[in-house]
């Protein structure tokens, strides 16, 4: 299987890249924003960061990018979307996940770790995690505030489409572990299907032990897992 | 030539906590009469279209398309002819 990252202008799209090329040690391709062909890759993955400088809102013009519109046919025929952060709020402005996002409650840019809670560990990204598993990522973002409306959270819920919420160190989904006023202290959804999951925190950052944890690292070997590979010798693991 | 003034506003309902600070900020500085204070963005376009039942279709779909975003937005639109 091939890894592709976009690299719109203003993203951290390197630090993705690095953690597939180097840390798990698999193939991955740069995707250039005008790209208006998406060939031979299984999982795409919309990285974080500031793309367009974030100007007008949060990821609404790499929304309008060339690219996003082939992202959605992707996602279409099955095609594994991960967006993060930035990538996050690309797939929900781009309509390829529900909601939207508002500026932070406090409306400070919150950098630092939260703890997560794994809300569905059947996904393609999530199955090296267990169900209700209390995790680490980091958080860097002044626009994460979720918000879909009360028939969207029920939908949300009822298709367990909700998969990380933040929570305290006991699992605890208490307002003070939410940290931008997120509705359910949502901190991530997939699609109905699962094939596109979009989450706030960075694992991508948290994926080696030198980075502080290594919670990160699992999310993405489980798309490894779920496409039935198994991780190769040499290859860095959490366990 | 038509010139088009978009205003993006909050929805009713949502939290405007930009449109917040400013009130408290309003308040601390002894305008205790400010009930409400609303955040939004004003885009001035230029479409070189001729008529303008036309242009008033652009501008929606321009809106829809990209400068709004509907789960959060409501939009309003004036929509004035210009000479070149």
């Amino acid at each position: 299987m091939k890894f592709g990252v976009v690299f719109f202008p203003g993203a951290n799209a390197a630090d993705c890249f690095y953690v597939i090329d180097q840390v798990i040690g698999h193939p991955v391709s740069s995707i250039q924003p005008e790209e208006r062909e998406l060939v031979g890759f299984d999982c795409v993955i919309l990285p974080g960061g500031f793309s367009y400088g974030d100007y007008l809102r949060a990821g609404a013009l790499a929304g309008a990018a060339p690219v996003v519109e082939q992202i959605a046919d992707f996602a279409e025929q099955g095609g594994l979307v991960l967006g993060i952060g930035n990538g996050f709020q690309i797939l929900l402005n781009a309509g390829l996940l529900p909601g939207a996002m508002r500026k932070n409650e406090n409306l400070r840019f919150c950098c630092r770790d939260v703890f997560l809670r794994v809300e569905n560990s059947r996904t393609p990204f999530t199955n090296r995690y267990h169900q209700g598993e209390v995790i680490k990522y980091p958080i860097a973002h002044g626009e994460g505030n979720y918000y879909v409306d009360a028939d969207g959270l029920a939908q949300l819920e009822q298709n367990g489409q909700v998969v990380f919420r933040y929570c305290n160190e006991d699992g605890e989904l208490i307002p003070a572990a939410n940290p931008d006023g997120s509705v359910g202290n949502i901190a991530g959804i997939c699609n109905v299907k699962g094939n596109v999951l979009g989450l706030m925190p960075h694992p991508e950052r948290c994926s080696e032990e030198i980075l502080g944890n290594a919670y990160g690292l699992r999310l993405f070997l489980s798309v490894l897992d779920w496409w039935g590979i198994h991780t190769q010798e040499g290859v860095m693991t959490d366990e | 030539m038509f010139e088009a003034a978009v205003y993006v506003t909050l929805k009713k309902g949502i939290l405007d906590p930009e449109g917040k600070a400013v009130k408290n900020s309003l308040r601390s500085l002894g305008y205790e009469q400010v009930e409400e204070v609303k955040s939004g963005k004003l885009f001035l376009l230029k479409l070189k279209t001729q008529d303008r039942k036309t242009a008033e279709e652009e501008v929606r779909q321009i809106c829809e398309k990209l400068l709004v975003n509907k789960v959060l937005e409501d939009y309003t639109f004036e929509l004035r002819e210009v000479g070149r």
